[in-house]
């Protein structure tokens, strides 16, 4: 596979959410092209006939009642972890 | 290195009375202090462990009934959600997170009267093969300082060697308790997928995560496994434990005439040559224990490693998008709009490996590439599954090395991901078919421990156990 380009690695780190540094999307560019090239060794796996798999177990709509139970966490331990908190909910920056 | 008696025994020693828990819990504090040098553990749970033990030790006193593990110290690794001490995934943007609920896998060992003690490093969200990922230090290998303890779980692998506590747990997506047990020399045991119930820990493949023991023998793995085992409302994808469970200890297992399947892909070239004259010399004490053992090909295992990086970074870029510095753990006090946050608190918050995964991952699931990665993989994913299926109407189990080296040095792949990849080449494929799998320590090269994988069928984990345990007595 050819190295990707520095373009392309701006997008993914975009899409991912993460603004990189110069020295990481130069590392970036050399060490997912890698990885990529040897997963690359797919492409000539002859798989007609078969489908994909995801999941092992076979498991299908595992039901349970929904009934309100008591957990151990409450509320406001669910908030403590929060970086910012008013009126017993999770502060964010303006969405819209 | 401290020798913990057999995991039944210290129970029944607490319940007895012959034993106190609090002087085991102190036992295994002390150990953790003093052997400190191996850097097992990011953080210990001491008063609520020294508390439990109390607790257990006056139930005694006043003739209630205490569980199987009453007394029994262990350590979790740090990606098991539990109270006592934060939950870090040995990750800085986690760094300041606090448990609000406890994993199950915790509360069904701690019900039946185990104590936690200390949460173990890992390889940051259990992404690595050396537990030189951990974003916070690097865990040291007790056969050899300069070398590693394997991972992700090199921390419980490391303080199991090290005789710090009788057990660990570890998580294994890739080999990530294999691994490290056979480069520390103890016995770790991968599940069929869905036996133990994850809800607790943190996810990072979601299809391919199971939990399971670190240990110093094929036993004491199974009493653990027996107690953590079988369906949780918690989790939607666990199954149920086998009728008979997992408990060894009134077993007699006659090993004559079991089929074992050599693999013949773990063989081939890249095994070091200490390796192989171990895992040859393993082979030889099966034959002449009666076992019928021959050849086996699986053709596709040597893809299973490029399937896994595939699948393995799509479900890491999804799972990790939760850590998005909004509901908790590090959030980026610069920031000056809710883009920025989530940049800046996923660029500070994440190290190096974590952002390659989440990039790869969401380069082979974007539009224009999905069909030729991500669904390709899966689709040779089936194709190693039904190899798997074909090999175990012939034979009771496959076995191979766990590893095609022993401990590499500190340092020797940090610079290299791909072939710290590599590391993992023979553990992988049964993550990707969900087949339990057990590593035994088998011997030892240049001074440093070689660890024999067995593999065993679908929710096949009793007899699987059961066969361990022989071959462990025969090694």
């Amino acid at each position: 596979m050819s190295k990707l380009s520095r373009d392309d690695v701006l997008k993914l780190a975009h899409l991912s959410r993460l603004k990189l540094t110069e020295e990481e999307i130069e590392r970036s560019r050399s060490e997912l092209s890698e990885i990529l090239g040897y997963v690359e060794m797919l492409d000539k796996v002859d798989v007609s006939g078969l489908e994909p798999t995801y999941q092992v177990t076979g498991l299908k709509n595992v039901m349970r009642e929904d009934d309100v139970k008591k957990y151990q966490a409450s509320p406001a331990d669910l908030l403590k972890n929060a970086p910012a908190v008013r009126d017993n909910q999770f502060k964010v920056k303006r969405v819209i | 290195m401290d020798n913990w008696p057999a995991i039944s025994d210290i129970a029944k020693g607490v319940q007895t009375g012959s034993l106190k828990a609090v002087d085991l819990v102190e036992n295994a504090l002390k150990a953790l202090q003093e052997k400190n040098e191996y850097q097992t553990v990011i953080a210990t749970t001491a008063e609520r462990a020294k508390e439990r033990a109390a607790q257990i030790d006056k139930e005694i006193a006043n003739d209630q009934a205490v569980g199987r593990l009453a007394g029994v110290p262990f350590i979790a690794k740090d990606n098991f959600l539990a109270f006592g001490a934060n939950t870090t995934a040995a990750s800085n943007i986690l760094k300041p997170f606090e448990a609000p609920y406890q994993a199950t896998a915790i509360e069904r060992l701690e019900a039946e009267g185990a104590i936690l003690v200390a949460k173990s490093n890992l390889d940051a969200f259990a992404h690595g093969s050396s537990t030189e990922n951990s974003d916070f230090f690097v865990t040291k290998n007790p056969h050899d300082k300069t070398r590693v303890p394997g991972g992700s779980s090199g921390g419980s692998a490391a303080a199991v060697a090290a005789g710090l506590v009788p057990f660990a747990l570890g998580t294994d997506t890739g080999g990530s308790i294999r691994q490290p047990a056979g480069f520390c020399g103890v016995v770790g045991y991968k599940p069929t997928y869905g036996l133990v119930s994850r809800s607790g820990v943190i996810a990072m493949v979601s299809s391919t995560d199971v939990i399971g023991p670190l240990t110093k023998n094929v036993a004491d793995a199974a009493t653990v496994l027996d107690v953590m085992a079988g369906r949780d409302e918690l989790d939607s994808t666990t199954i149920e434990k086998d009728p008979d469970g997992y408990d060894l200890r009134n077993t007699k297992y006659e090993i004559r005439n079991t089929k074992v399947g050599v693999i013949r892909e773990y063989l081939a070239e890249g095994l070091e040559l200490g390796v192989k004259q171990v895992i040859d010399g393993a082979i030889d004490k099966l034959k002449n224990a009666g076992v019928e053992i021959s050849e086996v090909s699986l053709p596709s295992l040597p893809l299973a490693l490029a399937v896994y990086y595939i699948v393995c970074p799509a479900e890491v870029s999804s799972n990790l998008a939760r850590y998005d510095g909004q509901r908790y753990g590090y959030s980026d006090p610069t920031a000056h709009d809710l883009l920025s946050s989530y940049e800046l608190s996923r660029e500070k918050g994440f190290g190096a490996e974590a952002k390659r995964r989440i990039m790869i991952g969401t380069y082979v699931l974007s539009s224009g590439y999905y069909d030729a990665y991500y669904k390709k993989a899966q689709t040779v994913r089936t194709k190693i599954i039904s190899e798997f299926a074909e090999a175990f109407k012939k034979y009771d189990v496959l076995l191979g090395p766990t590893s095609p080296t022993t401990a590499f040095k500190i340092g020797e792949k940090v610079n290299d991901p791909l072939s710290m990849y590599l590391s993992d080449i023979m553990t992988v494929a049964v993550n990707m078919s969900g087949n339990p799998a057990i590593s035994l320590p088998a011997g030892s090269s240049d001074g440093l421990p070689v660890g024999l994988q067995l593999i065993g069928p679908m929710r096949g984990d009793r007899k699987l156990l059961e066969i361990a345990k022989t071959c462990e007595e025969l090694q």
